[in-house]
């Protein structure tokens, strides 16, 4: 597999804190990761760089051997990168396929090349159609986003997410807040939808079960840095992850 | 192209004002004409409030459109109602370009206030240009349409006939814009920025455009009341003049691009009979009727004929 993301030398600093540290990481196509970390240990700081809200202080973030790193959130989604957030972003005075349309009507209405590249083979409405299906959000079609229940809501985020093609998903903490029941259905319905896409996927998570279950690797953040990087088995093993993120005494 | 019944009820609309105009009385005439050229400067604030703006600074191009009307007619000696109208058009499509560059970077009060203070400057400018005829303004006189010379009550109709093409044919391109993908961002913007930037649109692309679209519609509905009153001066940029027009957009509501249209007939015939009954307290009329509306219809006049999106 080829690599699709490459961070190098990521350092982000806010004013004495330092949110990350030397962070290098390369991340093969259509791979599956867990980035795993106590609040504050620079996990969602490493995904807010990537999608160009933050801009690391030094350091350099490469996407298909491109340099992202000056680029706007807009211009990397343009590119391929997409996200989803810890507290859903929605159209709240929308329904929920109002919402997706929205989506949709930007890759269709837009000359840029991605879009070209995205230019969806069914109307938009029959598109709207297929992503309710997929996510299993059909019930709430016409419901107000807003008034949506906490799992539904982060469904229907990454749906949004997901409803631009992207090549690469980000997700952050995909399952907070959502009750244990509904927690491993929405992951099966999202990473059903990503394999369908092929997509890369890497999601911030603090629910060892779900990590363990869906990646494939693990990246363990502790202030600012990694500090430990591998397949699930290991890193969960590792010393210093028991120690600082996962919280067990020696 | 699929036509919704918006567009039926316009192309109705624009027909059955045409063939009655002949009917119409003088006074009736001149209230719908004051209520379409409001109306049409509403409707691009309904583009702005939908988009989350609110622009205490309309009359700018409102008044734009009528001097470029003026100047067109007097000092250009070309006195046709269609080139006045696209002078409008043009001029504030051209400063609204300009300025929206600036604008498009603000938000809530400091949106507002900052076009409030455009509108003032040009205030300003006017009031001590003598060229322009300061204080007074002066009086324009449209002759000919599409050079066709008009002479008294011809004249009239004409004027009549070409407020009410132009602001039903901006209603009917208003609401092809918001039916398309492009114009569903409007709403999109006022409710979450963060997510449409990362859906991959431009907000402040989006936000400029609106702005000058509702500029462009501010500026023919400006050189449309130029045409029918027959005399411009700089109140039209003053700052209650901004502010009649934010009154009848909340009067209206955004809901649909009747809604202007309807919300200013409403106001102008509420502003009529009111001076007429109660010269001396027509403002308090006013003031209690936005009240009344504020408190129970919160969505405008609109919202009578809205039904509820299910919870």
């Amino acid at each position: 597999m080829s690599t699709i993301l490459h961070a190098k030398g990521l350092n982000k600093n806010f004013g004495a804190v330092t949110a990350a540290n030397d962070i290098n990481v390369a991340v093969e196509q259509d791979s599956v990761v867990g980035l795993i970390g106590s609040n504050g240990a620079g996990k969602t700081t490493f995904i807010n760089m990537v999608t160009g809200y933050l801009k690391p202080t030094t350091g350099s973030i490469h996407f298909e051997g491109r340099d992202i790193t000056p680029l706007k959130p807009r211009e990397i989604t343009q590119l391929g990168i997409c996200r989803s957030f810890q507290i859903p972003q929605l159209y709240n005075s929308m329904t929920v396929a109002e919402n997706l349309m929205v989506g949709i009507g930007i890759v269709a209405s837009s000359g840029a090349r991605w879009a070209k590249s995205n230019r969806l083979d069914v109307t938009p409405e029959r598109a709207v159609d297929a992503m309710l299906e997929q996510f299993g959000l059909g019930d709430y079609r016409d419901r107000q986003s807003g008034l949506l229940p906490e799992g539904t809501r982060k469904l229907l985020d990454i749906a949004m997410a997901m409803v631009v093609r992207p090549r690469i998903l980000l997700l952050d903490e995909p399952t907070s807040g959502v009750s244990a029941d509904e927690k491993f259905v929405l992951m099966d319905r999202v990473m059903a939808a990503v394999r369908e896409g092929k997509v890369t996927v890497l999601f911030v998570e603090h629910d060892m079960e779900v990590v363990e279950r869906y990646t494939h690797r693990i990246l363990a953040f502790y202030e600012g840095r990694i500090i430990a990087d591998g397949d699930p088995a290991k890193v969960l093993d590792d010393v210093e992850v028991r120690k600082y993120v996962i919280g067990e005494a020696h | 192209m699929k036509l919704d019944r918006t567009t039926i009820a316009i192309g109705v609309i624009t027909v059955g004002l045409l063939a009655a105009s002949p009917l119409l009385p003088k006074w009736a005439m001149s209230l719908l004409n004051v209520s379409l050229c409001y109306g049409t400067v509403v409707l691009g604030m309904m583009l702005l409030m939908r988009t989350g703006l609110v622009s205490f600074g309309h009359g700018l191009y409102y008044c734009l459109g009528a001097y470029a009307a003026g100047t067109v007619d007097q000092m250009l000696k070309l006195p046709d109602m269609a080139l006045m109208v696209a002078a409008g058009a043009a001029a504030t499509g051209i400063v609204a370009a300009i300025l929206g560059l600036l604008l498009a970077r603000y938000r809530d009060i400091f949106f507002a206030m900052l076009s409030l203070a455009f509108s003032m400057i040009l205030y300003g400018l006017l009031v001590k240009s003598s060229a322009l005829g300061s204080t007074d303004g002066f009086n324009i006189s449209a002759k000919t349409l599409f050079g066709v010379a008009l002479v008294d009550d011809a004249r009239r109709y004409a004027g009549f006939g070409i407020t009410v093409v132009l602001t039903t044919l901006s209603a009917f391109a208003l609401n092809l814009y918001l039916r398309s993908h492009r114009g569903r961002l409007a709403e999109a913007i006022r409710d979450n920025e963060l997510r449409v930037e990362y859906m991959g649109a431009s907000v402040r692309a989006t936000i400029h455009l609106h702005y000058v679209i509702s500029a462009v519609l501010a500026g023919i509905g400006g050189a449309l009341m130029a045409i029918n009153i027959g005399h411009i001066d700089p109140e039209m940029t003053y700052w209650p003049q901004s502010g009649e027009f934010v009154f009848i957009a909340i009067l209206s509501g955004t809901g649909n691009v009747f809604a202007p249209l309807g919300g200013a007939l409403v106001f102008e015939t509420i502003r009529s009979f009111a001076y007429e009954y109660s010269p001396n307290t027509w403002q308090m009329v006013l003031g209690i009727t936005m009240l009344v509306v504020m408190i129970f219809l919160p969505g405008g006049l609109w919202s009578l004929l809205q039904r509820r999106k299910p919870a």
